[in-house]
């Protein structure tokens, strides 16, 4: 059954955040994450009669840009060769005698299940702002997420500043209640 | 007297102020009319309550996003490239 329709003109409004934030917590470089995703919807649109509409539009993009992450990889450990690890057992003199297990990073630094909550968290965020009015969306995105200055975003947006509290005002209401039906 | 100290405010203004101390924009002394309104507001003391949770659930989050600037050029790009499949 076909459920999910497809529509490339309303990808960059709806998922290009979702897709950039998911990027860029696996490639760490904002350029690089920038050209991923849009290389994903170039190759969506390419490949749009592969969809079949059984997952909805954002699991598929999300498939196609995993493959895009992958290949990323890659691409770049090909560039350096055979991956090649050498330990030196106790170059500096203040770790001599240390197990080599007490070398390594820290495992309560940051946990698997934290990562998976950060996501989890950052997908219940942007379903929220998915629901809010485009012009809420955005400026509650440029404010919270951005962190611009408020004339910054009034310059760029061509509202007043009370214009902007406003907005503000609305978005952060709607975004508490609906994230304290899906996530407090 | 128009320059006297206001030392109360409405619900409306309350609001207002509470949201900009989300952003680090209010003032000391709105931060200190605020709780003095959130003393005997208990519909403010919510949405106050509401809006610091919404604050740090966003911070630990650690969401990023693209800039509007570069949304316009994948969209004008993703335009062009629609445009091309079209015709073909």
């Amino acid at each position: 059954m076909s459920n999910h329709q497809i529509n490339p003109n309303k990808w960059i409004d709806l998922y290009s955040d979702y897709l950039f934030n998911y990027t860029i917590s696996r490639v760490s470089d904002r350029e690089m994450a920038q050209d991923l995703v849009q290389d994903t919807f170039l190759a969506a649109l390419k490949s749009m009669k592969n969809f079949k509409g059984e997952a909805s539009e954002r699991t598929w993009l999300i498939s196609i840009l995993k493959r895009k992450v992958i290949d990323h990889y890659r691409k770049i450990n090909s560039k350096k060769g055979k991956a090649e690890i050498r330990i030196t057992y106790n170059d500096d003199s203040e770790s001599e005698g240390d197990w080599l297990e007490e070398r390594v990073a820290d495992p309560f630094d940051k946990t698997a299940e934290d990562t998976m909550e950060n996501e989890e968290l950052g997908e219940a965020i942007f379903n929220c702002l998915a629901k809010l009015p485009e012009k809420q969306a955005d400026v509650f995105r440029m404010k919270t997420i951005e962190g611009l200055e408020t004339e910054v975003i009034c310059n760029e947006l061509n509202i007043t500043a009370s214009n902007l509290w406003v907005i503000i005002h609305r978005a952060r209401h709607a975004m508490a209640d609906c994230l304290k039906e899906n996530w407090f | 007297m128009s320059n006297r100290i206001k030392l109360i405010f409405k619900c409306d203004e309350a609001n207002h102020v509470c949201d900009k101390a989300q952003y680090k924009n209010a003032s000391l002394w709105e931060k200190i009319t605020l709780h003095i309104h959130l003393i005997y507001c208990n519909a403010c003391r919510k949405y106050t309550k509401d809006n610091v949770k919404l604050t740090s659930t966003i911070k630990k989050s650690n969401i990023k996003c693209l800039d509007h600037k570069c949304k316009e050029n994948m969209k004008k790009e993703l335009n062009k490239a629609i445009k091309e499949t079209s015709i073909n």
